[in-house]
């Protein structure tokens, strides 16, 4: 089983990892230990009270609320989206790009999506702005329900850790 | 002419224990359905015993098969296998599960062993025969290949009389026979075309090639001389296996080598459960891919007017990662299978994601078929990954199949994400593409056909700590080699004006994707030539993750008459290098104002006539991006342009980034500026969004107006047509009126195969083998 440091897990994090501890990641076997130290990072970085239960994407984490314990989706800005089993993306702001000159705001001619076929649909946070996720489907397509964690089961029987307390 | 013993009028008993390979391979089925373990081995009693022993015979045994790849393709004068390595050899147990195998194109563990399982199912044992010197060839996609031009040598291991193995050798060979050149020709659309066909043909016996097979095959491809190498091989590399297989039994014993053949495919299954409950997180994970198919254009020359409509891949997959660390990969709502090259086998699909998966979830030398044992797949019968028709074409499944599987990676690496293994996630794959093929009469006066496995190099998904890899890799092949620019001169009458990475390819993010590469070819010293593109141009097929975005779109450029002979002469300026920016047209401005250039985004097209000193950029895609842009390191921006990865005007409205470039053409990024102007875009950002359930209010409007374009709308009847369950999903999202309904006949282009097709299982004598749920 390997081990690695908190700092070293910090360093990963912030993306200042040397790359030997960052290849003998990838080539041995999991650390088990990694769920809590990246909380513990992770936790150390972000500035609302609220207890960090499942980060999610860089800026995004389902978080239990330090005021009423429910387990919600949350911007690091502070921002709450919407209860954690609910889609955040219908909780966002979105901007589509679906016209030649919205896509040429971002790309040479040419080498964007003709869209007559594909769009793409920025999520935002609606008060920081942060961009959480660029979809790139047809039009019509619905908004994408990305994850659904099974987050008992992780804690309890993949990572051996007590669940958060979680309100109604 | 197959030759027929007294054996094939009985029963063969090859087993020597009195029951058939179908017989024996049912009772393995059982045994794994009834316990959860394959051959419901629940205990690995080999392994217990003597764990040193087990480990030393997989390392012989997998060992032996990289080293008879590495050996064997030193054969072949193709480039596509010698320099790139399209190739593969596998060992599989009597019924044609795989045991290990080498390194390669290793999606072929899974398409040889369902040529063995059909041999098996259609009792091949009685007629034609199986014995010992025997080979089989087969390529047929209809019972579980890639596509026609991964040409499969099979050969079946005795020991004493009994059939106890098989190992199989498959080699991508240049061509095909199909209706154009090339080994993944864009021009049938249908099997009919598709090329030579082989169904598991006993094409040898007593170690040797029968001559009619030879004479036969020969004439059947553009490109003999790399077809008779590549079958030597194959041939070579599977006798070095087998070989070994006796050595093995010489020193271990056979009941140990048996033993393991049962034992490490179980291993597999419980090794990928393993991983997957160390790795990721239990739930359910949803994402999607598409790609185009724009056959409606004027630059594609099909025979069959029912193929001329512009159609999308559409790939949803639904992951459920369970508690036990079991999986299940659900495709429903997949697109139907098409009139074109692009349709996939299930076998295909559910055997190459393991060439995915070995370069993310099970980075192992252990891949086999236990993966398969641990996973649920549902491929419903009738989408583009489980065709009802026995007409389809499949010679570039792969347009569909890498497309589909950049969605998976997404998934995979949300799961790292979300438990902290960073140094695992990736955005995605590239689409492999652009396919550089053709043919004529080359530079040394032969007829010829080309296939530049340039391809083999796109950008790689950005991570969640670093970039992409630019012109690395490709999902069928994780060691991509574009190869030398010498050797494929040799092979190519194409000189190279120039190889470069592909500014502005990578996708954007805080860690940006890999950036591809273009190279530019003029035509030269050959008769006759043609040319095509394959690729993707009007759609994306990788998403970015986290906020990053998607690599840049391909599009196709190309030159005739473009008076560069006469340039050459005089020595004037002619077009060398990068295309840097597409729509500046620089390359235009070296070439003849008269020139006919095609530079736009259609990037399928079919043969067309290519004269001496004409032009063809070969683009290779970029790989997607991870995190919002905005994140991205000021130096890493100053350092991508100044290696000309990012065009300047991106870094500014992509980036954020306040750029000043010094006397000496050095570009470098003002952090503080670019701070402050990156507050502002923010802002920009809030005043030019909206609430999604605002927007949505507006897209339910067009969705219930029907305004969207021929192709998305054929893409949603058939995805309609096929699943009830994906209409109703659809319908509820939207809130849709019951009246509303989308149905192909009303789109006025030709809906072949929207309500008539036949299965290859209702053909006579034909029993097929199902590997999937549908």
């Amino acid at each position: 089983m390997s081990t690695y440091t908190q700092e070293q897990v910090n360093n990963l994090v912030e993306g200042t990892l040397d790359w030997d501890t960052t290849f003998r990641m990838l080539s041995m076997p999991k650390d088990g230990g990694r769920f809590s130290m990246y909380l513990t990072a992770l936790q150390k970085k972000v500035t609302f009270p609220d207890k960090i239960v499942l980060p999610l994407s860089p800026h995004m984490y389902i978080v239990q609320s330090a005021k009423t314990k429910q387990w919600v989706t949350k911007c690091d800005c502070g921002h709450e989206f919407c209860g954690y089993k609910e889609n955040w993306k219908l909780f966002a702001n979105i901007y589509v790009r679906d016209t030649p000159e919205a896509m040429a705001e971002v790309y040479p001619l040419l080498m964007a999506p003709d869209t007559n076929w594909q769009v793409y649909r920025e999520y935002f946070c609606p008060s920081c702005c942060v961009l959480h996720d660029v979809e790139a489907p047809t039009p019509w397509y619905p908004v994408i329900h990305d994850f659904e964690p099974d987050i008992e089961t992780f804690y309890k029987e993949w990572v051996g850790l007590p669940v958060p307390e979680k309100a109604a | 002419m197959n030759m027929m013993t007294n054996k094939e009028v009985g029963f063969a008993d090859l087993l020597k224990n009195g029951q058939t390979l179908k017989q024996f391979r049912d009772d393995i089925l059982k045994r794994t359905k009834e316990t959860g373990h394959y051959n419901g081995l629940t205990k690995l009693a080999l392994r217990d015993r003597d764990p040193i022993g087990y480990e030393k015979l997989f390392s012989k045994i997998r060992g032996g098969l990289v080293h008879a790849r590495e050996t064997a393709k030193k054969i072949a004068a193709s480039p596509i296998v010698e320099q790139e390595g399209e190739l593969c050899f596998t060992l599989y147990n009597a019924v044609g599960d795989c045991v290990l195998t080498s390194t390669g194109i290793i999606i072929h563990c899974g398409t040889m062993g369902a040529a063995i399982k059909y041999m098996a199912e259609n009792n091949w044992e009685a007629n034609p025969g199986i014995a010992d010197g025997d080979m089989f060839t087969n390529n047929d996609c209809a019972i579980g290949n890639v596509h026609p031009c991964d040409i499969q040598t099979i050969v079946p291991v005795f020991h004493e009389g009994r059939l106890i193995s098989w190992v199989g050798g498959v080699t991508h060979v240049i061509d095909t026979g199909a209706v154009t050149p090339g080994s993944m020709s864009t021009g049938q659309t249908s099997r009919f075309g598709d090329g030579y066909m082989i169904t598991c043909r006993k094409t040898g016996v007593n170690d040797t090639p029968l001559r009619d097979w030879l004479h036969e095959s020969q004439r059947s491809v553009r490109t003999p001389k790399y077809w008779i190498l590549d079958e030597k091989t194959r041939i070579a590399g599977c006798h070095m296996i087998r070989e070994l297989v006796h050595e093995v039994i010489a020193a271990d014993g056979i009941e140990a080598y048996e033993a393991f053949c049962y034992e490490v495919i179980e291993e597999g299954r419980q090794g990928l459960m393993m991983r997957i409950k160390a790795m990721t997180v239990p739930g359910v994970y949803r994402k999607v891919a598409f790609v185009d198919v724009p056959y409606n254009h004027e630059d594609v020359g099909v025979s069959s007017k029912f193929a001329k409509l512009d159609s999308i891949l559409h790939s949803p997959v639904e992951m459920t990662i369970r508690a036990n660390g079991k999986w299940r990969l659900d495709f429903e709502g997949a697109s139907r299978w098409g009139w074109h090259t692009f349709n996939a086998h299930h076998v295909a699909f559910t055997s190459g994601i393991w060439v995915m998966m070995c370069q993310t979830l099970v980075p192992t030398q252990r891949i086999n078929d236990g993966a398969y044992f641990a996973t649920e797949m549902h491929l419903p019968k009738g989408t583009w990954c489980n065709p009802d028709d026995r007409r389809t074409g499949h010679a570039y499944a792969w347009h569909f199949l890498v497309s589909g599987w950049s969605a998976l990676w997404r998934g995979l690496s949300q799961g790292y994400y979300s438990r902290g293994y960073l140094e695992e996630v990736n955005a995605g794959n590239a689409n492999t593409s652009n396919w550089l093929q053709g043919g004529g009469i080359n530079q040394d006066g032969e007829i010829h056909a080309v296939n530049s496995f340039e391809a083999s190099s796109c950008g790689t998904g950005a991570c969640a700590i670093k970039d992409g890899l630019n012109h690395a890799a490709a999902i069928w092949n994780p060691e991509g080699d574009m190869g030398d620019i010498e050797i494929w001169e040799m092979a190519e009458p194409l000189l190279y004006l120039g190889r470069t990475v592909k500014a502005n390819s990578g996708g954007y993010g805080k860690y940006r994707g890999g950036c591809g590469f273009e190279t530019l070819r003029m035509v030269w010293n050959s008769q006759d030539w043609t040319m095509f593109f394959m690729g993707n141009g009007y759609m994306n097929s990788d998403w970015g993750l986290m906020g990053g975005y998607p690599s840049a779109t391909g599009y196709r450029f190309e030159a005739h008459n473009t008076g560069l002979e006469r340039r050459i002469a005089n020595g004037e300026a002619i077009p060398l290098g990068a295309d840097l920016d597409p729509g500046k047209a620089i390359y235009e401005q070296s070439i003849d104002a008269t020139a006919l250039v095609k530079r736009d985004k259609q990037c399928m097209t079919t043969e067309d006539c290519y004269a001496n000193h004409d032009l063809y950029l070969n683009y290779l895609r970029g790989g997607p991006g991870f995190g919002d842009p905005l994140d991205r390191d000021v130096a890493a921006i100053a350092n991508d342009l100044n290696q000309l990865f990012l065009l300047p005007e991106f870094a500014a409205s992509v980036y954020g980034a306040v750029v000043s470039k010094d006397a000496k053409g050095v570009y470098s990024v003002d952090a503080a500026k670019t701070q402050s102007r990156r507050a502002e875009i923010r802002k920009e950002r809030i005043a030019k969004s909206m609430p999604t359930r605002e927007w949505m209010k507006e897209e339910r409007q067009r969705i219930i107006n029907k305004h969207a374009s021929q192709a998305v709308q054929h893409m949603f009847a058939t995805s309609i047509a096929l699943s009830a369950k994906w209409d109703k999903q659809f319908r509820t999202f939207w809130d849709l009126p019951a009246d509303w309904q989308l149905l192909e006949t009303e789109l006025g282009v030709p809906s072949y195969g929207s309500k008539f097709r036949m299965d290859l299982s209702l053909m006579p004598d034909v029993r097929t083998v199902v590997q999937v749920e549908e």
